[in-house]
């Protein structure tokens, strides 16, 4: 089999996999995985960075333990809970996507938890004091004045942990889900003589995708200062 | 209206203010002196909760503002806090600054308080200011933005912490000024300050702190032509000859 005819028989199915005859794999797999992924993962770091910060004692401990021991593990070890513990608890089966993506959420909601909290403290005090010395309370400061702020300085770190889960989709393979890591072995194990130019062309579509997103990051960042730089004054004669 | 009675507090092994007690009536400028580390600043954070007391009690017009379960919002939002370092919220103009808590807290409906907020811009001299960012003003706008905010809560009472310390000298005046149009309309007004000439012009009282103690409390003229505590003489002379000392 010759290298162009490897690529006309398998480019479709490395990018759906079996779908639309069986379900949906490949790199479209890996998208939906990593965009759902993100997609949840911020609320909960959000919502789990501000328990971390919070000043109620019950919600800020199991939280923060919470966070200790997930950013104490790798991520492999966080899919395989999922995997094997959860069915135990409920009593039924996860399909392997859904699996993958409550490790993504657990995992990543704990590291963003950690940039969020980063952000936050990073601030200077005055800014919450002076918001609650006006009376505004706890949250309403938060959402406010601390957070808009806060965001803007997280933002490079954020995008840094988005990248990150784009390439943590791959470890989906080792529970046998067919995201583009999987295809590609499979690709790989029928044809058997490539497998140089395979996992190559593997690398380059991640890399393809996570420079493209930090790029659309960088050029979000500078357009989010320009808009936060002071407005040049009207020139006097 | 505010009554310190027997107010200590400690920062871990450090005591920060000891036995305060202390009552400032209604419409009453009181000035706050002492060397830094005196427990001046402490002690008007204090007063809206900024910090915690170990023991005795504050009352603000009776309420007992260090008890359990009361509502610390509704307080601090009847008191207004000016910080050495401004505060400002750098993400909003002028403006937003002084309408946020208003219309957040309901106490205005957003034209209300946008009308309020001009108001007092222009009465701190910075109408024509109202949509910079606090990143376009000079340190001295700032302040007097910031003041502006906390005037937009329409409080009874302003604290002031070293509101001019962070200044060039330039804009020391214009602050001043801002602080003895409020002291003339008779509001209840506590500073802590280094600005001798306000506090002789302005205040009706002068406390002298020093190591957590109040240690002498007198009018203006009497605190500065004839201060009876040795700490307070050798005070006063360092901040008037601050070479002397050196010499």
């Amino acid at each position: 089999m010759r290298f162009l005819e490897m690529v006309d028989t398998y480019w479709l199915f490395f990018l759906v996999g079996q779908y639309p005859d069986g379900p949906l794999g490949g790199l479209a797999l890996t998208l939906v995985l990593a965009a759902l992924g993100l997609l949840l993962a911020l609320p909960a770091g959000l919502l789990l960075g501000l328990a971390r910060v919070s000043p109620w004692r019950w919600l800020r401990w199991p939280v923060t333990a919470f966070v200790f021991v997930v950013r104490g593990t790798p991520l492999l070890m966080v899919v395989f809970w999922a995997y094997f513990f959860l069915p135990s608890i409920t009593g039924h089966k996860t399909g392997q996507f859904s699996t993958m993506l409550i490790a993504l959420v657990l995992f990543d909601g704990a590291q963003l938890a950690e940039i969020v909290r980063a952000g936050i403290q990073g601030l200077p005090r005055g800014q919450m004091e002076s918001a609650r010395s006006l009376g505004l309370p706890w949250l309403a400061a938060m959402r406010r004045v601390v957070l808009p702020q806060a965001l803007q300085h997280m933002l490079p770190s954020l995008v840094n942990q988005f990248v990150t889960t784009i390439r943590e989709t791959s470890l989906g393979y080792i529970i046998g889900l067919a995201e583009v890591s999987f295809i590609a072995t499979q690709i790989n194990t029928l044809v058997f003589i490539y497998p140089t130019q395979i996992y190559l062309i593997l690398g380059l579509t991640y890399f393809v995708l996570c420079f493209g997103l930090s790029r659309l990051a960088f050029w979000l960042e500078r357009r989010l200062a320009r808009r936060a730089a002071p407005t040049p004054l009207p020139s006097t004669p | 209206m505010i009554v310190f009675d027997k107010v200590n507090k400690w920062f871990g092994a450090y005591h920060a203010l000891v036995d305060v007690t202390e009552t400032i009536a209604q419409g009453e400028v009181v000035v706050v002196c002492g060397p830094s580390g005196s427990g001046k600043s402490t002690l008007i954070r204090t007063i809206n909760r900024l910090e915690s007391i170990r023991s005795g009690h504050i009352r603000i017009e009776g309420e007992d503002i260090h008890r359990p379960g009361i509502d610390l919002n509704a307080l601090r939002s009847r008191i207004g806090f000016v910080f050495q370092q401004f505060n400002l919220f750098p993400h909003l103009t002028a403006l937003q600054n002084c309408v946020l808590a208003p219309v957040h807290l309901k106490r205005a409906t957003p034209t209300e308080a946008r009308e309020r907020a001009l108001a007092l811009l222009d009465r701190v001299g910075l109408a024509h200011k109202a949509g910079a960012l606090p990143t376009e003003l000079s340190g001295g706008q700032q302040q007097r933005v910031a003041i502006a905010r906390a005037l937009a809560m329409q409080p009874r009472i302003m604290l002031f912490d070293e509101p001019t310390s962070a200044l060039d000298p330039e804009m020391v005046g214009e602050v001043l000024a801002v602080m003895q149009g409020l002291a003339r309309d008779g509001m209840t007004m506590v500073c802590v300050t280094h600005e001798m000439g306000f506090a002789r012009e302005v205040a009706s009282r002068v406390l002298f702190m020093d190591e957590g103690r109040v240690l002498e409390r007198a009018t203006p003229e009497a605190f500065f032509d004839n201060p009876q505590h040795p700490r307070a003489r050798q005070f006063l002379a360092d901040i008037r000859s601050p070479f002397a000392r050196a010499a």
